[in-house]
């Protein structure tokens, strides 16, 4: 995305909603700095107590995946049932597997 | 032709209930579509806070006082999330927030009316934000992944405004004679411009039959209009307010309330800009706007001070 110089940089915002939970993507924001940045989410994605911890990330710094390689990307993974418990048969007798 | 192809490929995803992230391929006009609606519903929630910022010095006691405050930060929030939406189409927001201050960005009309007494802060988070829930809640499921999620999080704080509104205004409808009248005066101002939330009548919305097949819409105006008077009507006899509309009469044969005609040359005048407070609105905001341009001068000469020193020090 095109950034117009006089506005601030974009920041992607990650919440970890307790110990023991993954950061996860809560939005993003404009701040001057990563300090500037970890204030201002606090204070737009956690006043209700959503998180324990904040990471921020500058936006331009993250490598995405092209919509356009999904298939080439995810569809082997179809196909492939075998990597799930439930492919395998086991009678019903037979306890705690 | 490819691109006809791939509009058609677009409307059967959105058929198929598959929702659209912001770096797959998408009509110019389903984009365009998106800012105007995303940046206008931000606009909203950013100019939404100054009726009710209005009547934070003068809360009636603390409770209130940090209710009202916490509620003006959450809009305040909301336009945030949203404008960080519209941003993942490739507008930036600060040229959305010129538009705003500009006055060449539309927002919601409601906002351009006056809140006269403390009732019509009690008025607004039971109607406004009872009317913005149910407009909002549809859009959780939005076709655009971005917004669908900003108002996920949005309609969660939204509740408690509505409750916090409600309370206020059956506080007031319980009290003495003199707070009485000012809860009745307050329904009877806000009720109509409420309605007019919804937008124009379904066979006089121009976005509408787009916006559904796009599925950024999932109900017509109309109907959504026809669900708050229902809950709404119920709520207002409850705390014994009456609803200022003297063909408003329960319909047994439809299951629903029939109610009078709106007045949308009322409604066109506030969009055209004359509305009671259009260019006090305006003001206020391009005045908060420069005043706190000094802010945003420190911040960033100290990020860039900052910056400095750590490329010294490397």
């Amino acid at each position: 995305m095109s950034q117009r110089k006089d506005s601030w940089p974009l920041w992607e915002v990650f919440v970890r909603g307790k110990q023991g939970l993954h950061h996860k993507h809560a939005g993003s924001l404009h701040a001057p700095d990563a300090e500037m940045a970890i204030k201002n989410a606090r204070d737009v994605y956690t006043r209700r107590s959503e998180g324990v911890s904040i990471w921020v990330v500058p936006s331009d710094q993250i490598t995405a995946s092209n919509p356009e390689n999904k298939d080439s990307l995810f569809d082997p993974a179809e196909s492939k049932v075998y990597r799930h418990p439930t492919f395998y048969e086991v009678p019903d007798g037979v306890k705690f597997i | 032709m490819e691109n006809l192809t791939r509009e058609k490929e677009f409307q059967a995803k959105l058929d198929r209930e598959v929702k659209i992230e912001p770096k797959d391929w998408m009509p110019d006009a389903y984009r365009k579509t998106l800012i105007r609606q995303i940046s206008q519903h931000a606009h909203s929630e950013i100019v939404g806070m100054l009726p009710e910022g209005n009547w934070i010095t003068r809360a009636p006691n603390l409770r209130r006082k940090a209710a009202l405050l916490a509620k003006v930060q959450d809009e305040a929030g909301h336009g945030l999330y949203l404008y960080s939406a519209a941003e993942t189409l490739g507008v930036d927001r600060i040229d959305l927030e010129e538009q705003l201050l500009d006055g060449t960005a539309k927002y919601s009309s409601i906002f351009n009316y006056p809140t006269q007494t403390w009732a019509d802060i009690g008025a607004i988070g039971w109607l406004v934000d009872g009317a913005a829930i149910l407009n909002q809640v549809p859009l959780c499921r939005t076709s655009y992944g971005p917004y669908a999620r900003a108002m996920v999080r949005v309609c969660k704080e939204e509740s408690f405004h509505q409750r916090q509104g409600y309370e206020i205004i059956m506080t007031l409808a319980q009290g003495n004679e003199a707070q009485k009248k000012l809860a009745q005066d307050a329904l009877n101002r806000w009720w109509w411009p409420a309605l007019m939330m919804f937008g124009p009548s379904d066979d006089n919305s121009k976005h509408s039959a787009q916006s559904m097949a796009w599925k950024i819409k999932r109900f017509s105006n109309d109907y959504l209009r026809q669900d708050f008077v229902d809950r709404t009507v119920p709520q207002a006899e409850y705390i014994g307010l009456s609803v200022p509309d003297k063909d408003l009469k329960w319909n047994d044969e439809r299951g629903h309330y029939d109610f009078g005609p709106i007045n949308w040359e009322e409604f066109y005048n506030v969009i055209k800009g004359n509305g009671p407070c259009n260019r006090q609105r305006l003001k206020t905001r391009n005045a908060s706007f420069k005043a706190g341009a000094w802010v945003r001068e420190a911040a960033s000469a100290y990020a860039d001070k900052k910056a400095s020193r750590k490329e010294v020090a490397a």
